[in-house]
């Protein structure tokens, strides 16, 4: 009850507040939200189905490609092109894992082989001059048009990704409760005990493949109409695939909302680095393979594993 | 496409395999022994092209020298990192000790970013454009150096594995971890020496490549993909298949990039990567199945 209270109340605040907010700030907590909602997709991949994707990039950059090209070449809006975006990526996450898992491949395998496919389209997407090549896309922004994802000022974006992120967290509460939800666990935890007991893992692998790469990519969606750029290395590269995995491990994997809780740890932390070192490039990312190796090193379950922890230790 | 680029094509392709083949031995003895994907041995590489180029620029150290200072001095970095990072979390679950290597690779990387900057940085030598032709293709000689020394670094490994003590005991912890221990084996030692030499075999092929390569903190990354293609081509564990391998892949890069436009060349190699990875986990010259 009380947690439920709380939710309510950090939910409320998220609402109300970010008017209030000086800019600096309000950009701040997009990141926040951003990063958390990419872990909120990956989860459902790498943290529910235990399937450890190393190149959630692909999903995030076909997202991104898609729509600002539908854009810029035919016009379409972003808000259907983000669907469409949605996709291909789903299509390009059952290829990718119809292919390792209908040949078994698990643990490190899987994920090398999610990397290379990340790194395949980026290679691609440098090398193919109608998509812009490596100096990448701008998304025309000199007038606002809401009916186009091209808002004035941060605050809209704000809440389009805050309604995105809320809108994923509940799909994954639904999805932890429900058959799919033990489904996944039971892979996860016994991937051939699963099997014996009738479980279809495959299918249930795919399932979360086709949900995580399709949430993926609407993010990539979001990127591009927010900063209005994307090019190969930062859509396709490996820092959004580490930077999609590190909030959910860090808040926990495999829960609804540890990557939440990691993003608002790991965002902010991220974001004072860079202020405190100014003219330190790479300062901040050092920072996050410290904490990576300290986290992994002292709390393997996430900040979430603490939190359950603390409750255990509170019941009589 | 004339002989003359073929030929130059396979010539550039063999003189950048062998480096290839030492950076994947030293990845493929880690993954061997400790069954850990290392994520920090491009990193780890980096780190020992900058050590050789600060010996060269402030102490005039010549960078095939520097390896008798450079090789043990990473061969402890290491086994510093097997003891402190990794071996505490033996036990814990795999992604979890991946995660490890990554985060080490990330703060490595960063350091040498925020220490150095992004400049790319080149060690001149007297020999560094030194070459010659055989037929139509261009030998540039510090190419030959980096791909024999690399060959001859190789080999020796394996002869150290094969005739000495410890070699055997690292050999028989990769294939049986218990009866190893059984046998009264100290595992942990042995788990720390071949993370420390995985990484002295790195911090070589990084010396040997520094009077023809640039310097700068995200250099190794392409190596270290390279390595891991490198590594599942010659089979996880499998120490001579990584030297044919990186043989295999330098070919495949050096041809792509003769026959294909830009970059596409990477894409010929990720593709093999692939295809091996998906119909033969084991490696092309593995028996065993390896999954």
């Amino acid at each position: 009850m009380a947690a439920r209270l709380g939710g309510a109340l950090v939910l409320l605040a998220l609402v109300a507040l970010p008017p209030l907010l000086p800019k600096y700030h309000l950009e701040v907590l997009i990141t926040v939200l951003f990063w958390a909602y990419l872990g909120i997709a990956w989860n459902l991949l790498g943290g529910y189905a235990g399937q450890f994707s190393f190149g959630h990039a692909a999903f995030f950059g076909i997202g991104a490609y898609t729509s600002t090209l539908l854009l810029l070449k035919s016009g379409l809006t972003p808000w259907l092109g983000m669907a469409l975006g949605g996709a291909l990526a789903a299509t390009f996450g059952l290829f990718e894992g119809y292919l390792s898992f209908r040949y078994g491949l698990r643990g490190p395998y899987f994920s090398l082989v999610t990397l290379a496919f990340a790194e395949m389209l980026r290679v691609v997407a440098v090398n193919t001059k109608a998509v812009g090549s490596s100096l990448g896309l701008v998304v025309p922004t000199t007038r606002a048009e809401p009916i186009r994802f091209i808002f004035s000022g941060k605050l809209p974006y704000y809440y389009v990704i805050l309604v995105m992120g809320v809108l994923a967290l509940v799909l994954t509460w639904k999805i932890g409760r429900s058959r799919l939800g033990f489904s996944l666990a039971a892979v996860r935890e016994n991937e051939d005990a699963a099997e014996t007991a009738g479980v279809d893992a495959l299918g249930t692998k795919l399932r979360a493949m086709a949900l995580s790469s399709f949430l993926t990519a609407l993010g990539g969606t979001f990127y591009a109409q927010y900063f209005a750029y994307i090019d190969p290395t930062i859509t396709f590269g490996p820092s959004v695939s580490i930077g999609a995995l590190l909030p959910a491990i860090v808040g926990g994997a495999g829960t609804v909302l540890g990557p939440v809780l990691g993003s608002f740890v790991l965002t902010p932390l991220s974001e004072l680095t860079r202020y405190v070192l100014r003219g330190r490039a790479g300062a901040d990312v050092m920072l996050y393979g410290a904490v990576l190796v300290l986290v992994i090193s002292f709390l393997p379950q996430g900040i979430m594993g603490l939190v359950r922890e603390h409750r255990m230790r509170q019941r009589p | 496409m004339t002989w003359g680029l073929l030929l130059q094509a396979v010539v550039s392709g063999l003189l950048l395999g062998g480096v290839y083949g030492l950076v994947a031995c030293g990845l493929s003895l880690i993954f061997g022994v400790l069954r850990i994907i290392n994520f920090a041995h491009g990193a780890v590489m980096m780190l020992a092209m900058y050590a050789t180029y600060w010996l060269f620029v402030l102490a005039g150290v010549d960078p095939y020298l520097s390896v008798i200072l450079t090789a043990p001095v990473f061969f402890l970095l290491g086994v510093a990192i097997q003891k402190i990072v990794i071996e505490p979390n033996r036990l814990a679950a795999e992604h979890n000790q991946l995660l490890l290597t990554l985060g080490l690779a990330l703060f490595f990387e960063n350091l040498a970013l925020v220490l150095w900057q992004g400049d790319f940085r080149t060690v001149k030598v007297w020999y560094s454009s030194v070459s010659f032709t055989v037929g139509d293709a261009l030998v540039e000689v510090p190419r030959l150096v980096a791909s024999a020394g690399a060959v001859l670094m190789g080999l020796a490994l394996f002869a150290f594995l094969r005739l000495t003590d410890v070699g055997k005991a690292l050999r028989a912890l990769a294939e049986e971890p218990e009866g190893a221990a059984l046998v009264g084996i100290n595992v942990g030692r042995i788990r720390a020496a071949s993370f420390g030499l995985g990484s002295a075999c790195v911090a070589v092929a990084g010396a040997l490549i520094t009077p023809f390569f640039y310097v700068a903190p995200d250099v190794a990354e392409s190596f270290n993909i390279m390595a891991f293609v490198v590594v599942v081509l010659g089979g996880m564990g499998n120490f001579v298949g990584a030297l044919a391998g990186g043989f295999i892949v330098g070919l495949a890069e050096s041809l792509g990039a003769a026959l294909l436009p830009g970059s596409l060349k990477q894409l010929v190699v990720f593709l093999i990567f692939v295809l091996v990875l998906l119909f033969r986990p084991q490696g092309l010259f593995g028996g065993v199945r390896g999954r």
